[in-house]
C-alpha cells in the first residue's frame, strides 16, 4: 500500500544523512509547530526533526480555524510546505500523541519532544441550563463550516429561529458572526466546507447579538476583523449609544493601548451607520455591552432546547490601574433565541504524563521548558520536553505570535543543548523507533506526499464549484483518499 | 534565472521527496545555503518582479536601503517600485513574510530608524495599521514591509528588523492582541 512503501523509503532515505542526528519530535502540525520545526532546522544542522498530528491533514487551526473568507492569511501554509519538505524533516499525519503513541514512549524514543498540540476544549460558563440543545461551543461551529472531521455531523439549529446569541466579543466571536450573517453567495466562492454552505443557505438567522460582559472599551476583537463585519453589505448594526459613554478609567485603560482605542473608535462611528438601500433580506448586528450570562431557558414546546438566555446587567471596577472587571448588578433582562454559541476561549487538553495546570489550562514551563513541579523554591524541569503555542501560553495569539513562541522555545532548547542538559543519544530510536512502533499497532501513518495528494484532489474538486478547494471533511473521506 | 527568481514554490524546494510539479530548484547538497530560502515570501501581489525590471529596463533607478539585523548592517540597492518586502529576499535579508505581502500576517514588520525618512512615507493606510496593531514589538515609526514601495525620497534609509531588538515577551505580545 502506498501510504507504507512511503514510510519504507523515507526510513532509506533517511538513514543517509547523518550518523548522529539530534532526533526531535514535534507534536501537532499548526502554526507552533511548524515555526518550531523550521527554527530547530535552521539553529541544528544536525537535528531530524518529526512533526506528528493526531489528523491526516497539516496546519491546525490554519485550516480549522481560519475563516474561510480569509484566504490570504492561510498563505502561511506555504511556508510550512516548504518546511515539510525540507530533507530533514518529516510530516506523519494520523497519529495521535495519548493513543497512537504515548508520552513517555516518544520521549524514550527522542532527544527533544516539543508539544505544540494546540487548545482543542473549550472554557465552560458554569450556569444553568448550559447543557441543553442549540448552545454550541464556537469551537465546534467553526470547526463545522471549516469541515473538521470531528464536527462534521454537528448539525447546528439554524432553522428554528431568527435569532442567535454569541457570548464573547472577541475574535473568534466576530468570525463566527460574519459567517452567520455575511451572503452565502459570497460565501460560496470560499474553501468553506459544502455542508456548512447549504445549511447557511437554509438558515433563518436573520439577527445576531453579540454580547460582551464589559464595555466596547475593553471588546477583544481587532480592528481588522471589526471593520470586516461592520462592512457586510446591507447590514444593519446596532449599538446602544449610552454604551459608548467612556469613564475616566476607560480613558486610562486605552491610553496606553492602540488596539482598544481603535476597535473603540470604530465602533462609535458605526452608531450611526445604516445601510444605504432598503434589503429585500435585511440582517442585524446587534453589539451588547455590559451583559453577562445568567442562565439559559429551556423552550416549553421543544423540551431539552435552548428558547433564550438570561442576562445580569454589569458594571465595571477597577481591579488594577488600566484594568476593570464586571460584576454583576442584580438587574435581570431575557432575550430570546433559537442557537447560542460560546465564543469565550477555547482550553487545552493534558495527556497522560504531561504536568498541567488545571486552572490557566496550560502545561506550567519556563520560556518552552516544561516544569514538573513548580511548587516551593525548587522548580524542577522535565529534561528534553518542551511546549509552544497556544498549550504553551493559552488560547490567544494571531499566528504570527506563534512565530515568536517558537522563538522562544528554541532558544531554550539550544541553551539546553549548549549546557548538556539534553545530547543527542546514540540510543534514541527516533523515526525509525516511533514507525516501527506505528506499525506494530496497525497505525496507518500520512506521509507528507499523501496529504499532499490529498491537497491535490481537494483543489481539484474544488475547481469544479468555482472555490479554491473542496475540503475531505468525512473519516471516510479521508480514509478513502488514503486508499486512492 | 528567470525560473528559480519567483517561480512559487521552486526555488525553495530542496525536498527529497519525489514532488510534484516546480521543482526546478537546483538539488543542493548545501543544505545551510539553501535553507536561507526557508523564511522567504513571494512577490507582494502589486508590483512586476524585479526580474521583468531587470529585463526590459535595466537602466531602472535604484536607491540603497540599509537594513540592521541582529547580525549587524546590510546594504543593499532596491530598484524603485520594489516593496521592502521583495527587496529584502532578493538580497537574503531575513525578513518574514508569512502571508506573502497581502497585508494579513504582521511579520513583515520592519522599523524605520530615522523619523526623517519615516515622515517622508505616505501614512499607513487603515489595512496597514490594523495589522501593525498586531505587529510584535510595534514602534512609532513601525510599517510593513511588504507595504512600502521604494520611491527616490527614500534613498539612503536604514530599516531595522524587529529581531534584531526582540527579548522574547511573547506573553506581553499574545495579551497584545
Ligand atoms: C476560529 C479561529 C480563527 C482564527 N483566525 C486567525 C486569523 O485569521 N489570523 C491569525 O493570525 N490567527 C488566527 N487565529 C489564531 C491562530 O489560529 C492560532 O494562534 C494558532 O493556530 C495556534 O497555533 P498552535 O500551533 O498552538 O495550535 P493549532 O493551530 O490548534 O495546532 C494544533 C495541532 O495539534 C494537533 N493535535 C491536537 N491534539 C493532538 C494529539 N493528541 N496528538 C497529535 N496532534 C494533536 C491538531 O490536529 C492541530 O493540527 C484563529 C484562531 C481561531 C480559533
Ligand atoms: N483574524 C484574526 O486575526 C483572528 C481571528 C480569530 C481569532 N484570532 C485570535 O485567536 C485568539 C482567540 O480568540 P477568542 O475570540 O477565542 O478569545 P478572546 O479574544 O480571548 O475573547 C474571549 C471573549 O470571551 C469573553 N469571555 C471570557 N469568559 C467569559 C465569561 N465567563 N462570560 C462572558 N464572557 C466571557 C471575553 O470577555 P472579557 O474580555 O471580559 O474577558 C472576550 O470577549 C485571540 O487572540 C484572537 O485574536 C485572531
Ligand atoms: S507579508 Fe504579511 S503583512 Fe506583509
Amino acid at each position: 500500500m502506498a501510504v507504507f512503501k512511503a514510510r519504507a523509503w523515507l526510513s532509506r532515505a533517511f538513514s543517509t544523512v547523518a550518523s548522529h542526528p539530534l532526533r526531535v519530535c514535534v507534536v501537532g502540525s499548526g502554526p507552533a509547530g511548524f515555526y518550531t520545526a523550521e527554527k530547530m532546522l535552521k539553529a541544528h544542522q544536525e537535528a531530524q526533526v518529526d512533526i506528528i498530528d493526531r489528523l491526516p491533514t497539516p496546519f491546525g487551526l490554519v485550516r480549522s480555524g481560519v475563516a474561510p473568507d480569509h484566504p490570504e492569511t492561510k498563505i502561511v501554509v506555504n511556508q510550512f510546505t516548504r518546511v515539510a519538505q525540507h530533507e530533514r524533516c518529516s510530516f506523519f499525519g494520523n497519529v495521535t500523541l495519548g493513543s497512537s503513541v504515548t508520552l513517555p514512549e516518544l520521549r524514550e524514543m527522542y532527544d527533544v519532544v516539543v508539544l505544540s498540540y494546540g487548545a482543542e476544549s473549550d472554557r465552560v460558563l458554569g450556569i444553568p441550563g448550559e447543557d441543553l440543545s442549540g448552545i454550541y461551543a464556537a469551537r465546534e461551529f467553526v470547526w463545522w463550516y471549516n469541515g473538521h472531521p470531528n464536527c462534521r455531523y454537528l448539525n447546528p439549529d439554524l432553522k428554528s429561529s431568527d435569532t442567535a446569541v454569541i457570548f464573547g466579543q472577541g475574535n473568534v466571536a466576530l468570525d463566527v458572526a460574519r459567517i452567520l450573517l455575511r451572503p452565502t453567495t459570497e460565501l460560496a466562492t470560499t474553501d468553506i466546507a459544502s455542508h456548512a454552505l447549504s445549511a447557511l443557505e437554509k438558515s433563518s438567522i436573520r439577527k445576531v447579538y453579540l454580547i460582551g460582559r464589559r464595555g466596547p472599551a475593553q471588546a477583544a476583537c481587532t480592528a481588522k476583523e471589526l471593520r470586516e463585519i461592520l462592512g457586510i453589505k446591507d447590514l444593519h448594526v446596532h449599538i446602544k449609544e449610552a454604551d459608548l459613554l467612556k469613564t475616566p478609567a476607560d480613558e486610562e485603560e486605552m491610553k496606553n493601548n492602540r488596539i482598544r482605542k481603535r476597535v473603540y473608535e470604530l465602533l462609535s462611528k458605526s452608531v450611526t451607520s445604516r445601510p444605504l438601500h432598503p434589503s429585500s433580506d435585511p440582517r442585524e448586528l446587534h453589539f451588547v455591552f455590559f451583559r453577562k450570562p445568567n442562565k439559559f431557558l429551556e423552550s416549553d414546546e421543544r423540551t431539552g432546547h435552548v428558547s433564550g438566555v438570561r442576562l445580569e446587567k454589569t458594571k465595571l471596577i477597577g481591579i488594577n490601574p488600566g484594568e476593570q472587571m464586571a460584576v454583576g448588578t442584580g438587574q435581570f433582562e431575557d432575550l430570546d433565541c433559537g442557537i447560542v454559541l460560546k465564543s469565550i476561549g477555547y482550553k487545552s487538553i493534558p495527556v497522560d504524563g504531561l504536568p498541567f495546570d488545571n486552572q490557566k489550562g496550560v502545561v506550567p514551563n519556563d520560556r518552552g521548558r516544561v516544569l514538573s513541579d513548580t511548587s516551593g523554591d525548587h522548580t524542577r524541569l522535565e529534561k528534553g520536553l518542551y511546549v509552544c503555542g497556544w498549550l504553551k501560553r493559552g488560547p490567544t495569539g494571531i499566528i504570527a505570535t506563534n512565530l515568536f513562541c517558537a522563538e522562544e522555545t528554541v532558544a531554550s532548547i539550544s541553551e539546553d543543548l549548549k549546557q548538556g542538559i539534553v545530547t543527542s543519544s546514540s540510543s534514541s530510536s527516533g523515526r525509525e523507533g516511533l514507525l516501527q512502533l506505528l506499525d506494530n499497532r496497525n497505525v496507518r501513518v500520512v506521509p507528507f506526499s499523501r496529504w499532499e495528494k490529498m491537497d491535490s484532489q481537494e483543489r481539484e474538486l474544488g475547481n469544479l464549484k468555482d472555490k479554491p478547494r473542496e475540503k475531505l471533511t468525512t473519516w471516510e473521506e479521508l480514509e478513502k483518499a488514503l486508499e486512492e | 534565472m528567470l525560473v528559480s527568481r519567483f517561480s512559487g514554490l521552486g526555488r525553495q524546494m530542496i525536498n527529497y521527496l519525489p514532488k510534484v510539479p516546480l521543482t526546478y530548484a537546483p538539488k543542493t547538497g548545501n543544505l545551510h545555503a539553501s535553507y536561507s530560502y526557508f523564511s522567504h515570501a513571494l512577490k507582494p501581489k502589486t508590483f512586476s518582479t524585479t526580474t521583468a525590471h531587470e529585463e526590459e529596463a535595466p537602466q531602472v533607478e535604484e536607491i540603497s536601503v540599509i537594513f540592521v539585523d541582529n547580525n549587524g548592517e546590510k546594504h543593499i540597492k532596491v530598484p524603485v517600485g520594489t516593496s521592502i518586502l521583495e527587496a529584502a529576499h532578493e538580497n537574503d535579508i531575513e525578513l518574514e513574510g508569512a502571508c506573502e505581502g497581502s497585508c494579513a500576517c504582521s511579520t513583515c514588520h520592519v522599523i524605520v530608524r530615522d523619523m526623517e525618512y519615516y515622515n517622508k512615507l505616505e501614512d499607513p493606510t487603515d489595512e496597514e495599521n490594523d495589522m501593525l496593531d498586531l505587529a510584535f514589538g510595534l514602534t512609532e515609526t513601525s510599517r510593513l514591509g511588504c507595504q512600502m514601495i521604494a520611491t527616490p525620497e527614500l534613498d539612503g534609509i536604514c530599516l531595522e528588523l524587529p529581531a534584531a531588538t526582540r527579548n522574547f515577551a511573547v506573553d506581553k505580545c499574545a495579551k497584545a492582541t
